[in-house]
């Protein structure tokens, strides 16, 4: 198991999960958002390739009102 | 995209032509659908949202305001409204590049006051030119000084957005002689925001503004919907004004 952090969180998720694979398990998949890890811009293209590893940072963004 | 009384009247933002004058700002509805309902009564073409990091992750039921007001209806115009450095503004704008994959038109907005949402010029420039150079296609919130307005066109802003009333003052704040001047200097589009009455969005299109922002004066409404098709019909009004004289 790693420990990253999801939006804050300390959350834990088992070795060798991609991004696409933690998406997936929180139920996201399809939804219309963006992830940061460790303060950086992933592109949905490179999802599944970007393994998520020990104290990552993850922030996952979606749109909300006002501009 | 939605009926309009004049269909050759249309203008342009960043090569994208719109019949709509009127873009609604969607900041304050209680939930994504009394948005979508008061935006459809507007007319409105474009709608103006935050990205905002939100702990989306933790919670896969939460209302995602894209699956309701859908790119597919209405042009998604995100902003960095809420940012109040170059740094957190351009993050926010690069976010919602991704979130909206790849749409490099968003609204650039550095606010430098808390309790009046003026904008902190010095950062909003700073944040532009680092913004530019990455590809992004601007819609600058600013004031209503000519000599900046000017040097964010040079720079290659698609759009300016001076401000107009702070929020929740009610007022007609916008000052009509500096307004006309910056729209008569500009090529490019300027869209008035800070909207907080029919009279008040008729004036500005009467004055030559391209578009108004509405946000509050339709969402804090009694009843949003009418209100929504009066600022319509305002906006029409005072676009019709402008083009007769």
């Amino acid at each position: 198991m790693i420990q990253f952090y999801l939006n804050g969180q300390a959350t834990q998720a088992p070795c060798g999960q991609s991004l696409a694979d933690l998406i997936e398990q929180l139920g996201l998949a399809g939804r219309r958002l963006a992830i940061e890890l460790n303060a950086e811009i992933v592109p949905r293209a490179a999802h599944t390739t970007v393994m998520l590893n020990d104290n990552d940072r993850v922030e996952i963004v979606h749109a909300i009102g006002g501009g | 995209m939605h009926d309009t009384e004049n269909e050759s009247d249309r203008f342009t933002i960043d090569g994208q032509l719109f019949d709509s004058r009127l873009l609604l700002d969607i900041g304050h509805y209680r939930d994504p659908q009394r948005a979508l309902v008061a935006a459809r009564a507007s007319g409105a073409e474009i709608i103006c949202v935050s990205v905002r990091r939100n702990n989306l992750g933790q919670r896969s039921d939460e209302a995602n305001l894209l699956d309701t007001l859908s790119p597919d209806e209405f042009m998604i115009l995100p902003s960095s409204s809420g940012c109040y450095n170059a740094a957190d503004a351009i993050e926010c704008c690069q976010r919602a590049r991704e979130l909206l994959n790849g749409q490099n038109l968003v609204k650039l907005e550095v606010l430098g006051d808390e309790q009046t949402l003026y904008p902190d010029i010095a950062a909003t420039l700073t944040a532009a030119q680092t913004l530019i150079n990455d590809g992004f296609r601007l819609m600058v919130y600013c004031n209503d000084d000519p000599v900046i307005a000017r040097r964010l066109e040079n720079m290659g802003a698609a759009a300016l957005m001076p401000m107009g009333a702070p929020p929740g003052s009610c007022l007609t704040q916008f000052n009509p002689g500096n307004l006309r001047r910056l729209i008569d200097q500009a090529s490019i589009p300027v869209l008035l925001g800070g909207i907080t009455s029919t009279s008040d969005a008729a004036l500005a299109m009467e004055l030559g503004c391209d578009a108004v922002v509405i946000d509050r004066a339709i969402a804090h409404a009694q009843e949003p919907v009418l209100m929504a098709q009066a600022m319509r019909f305002a906006v029409q009004a005072g676009r019709l004004d402008y083009l007769a004289d």
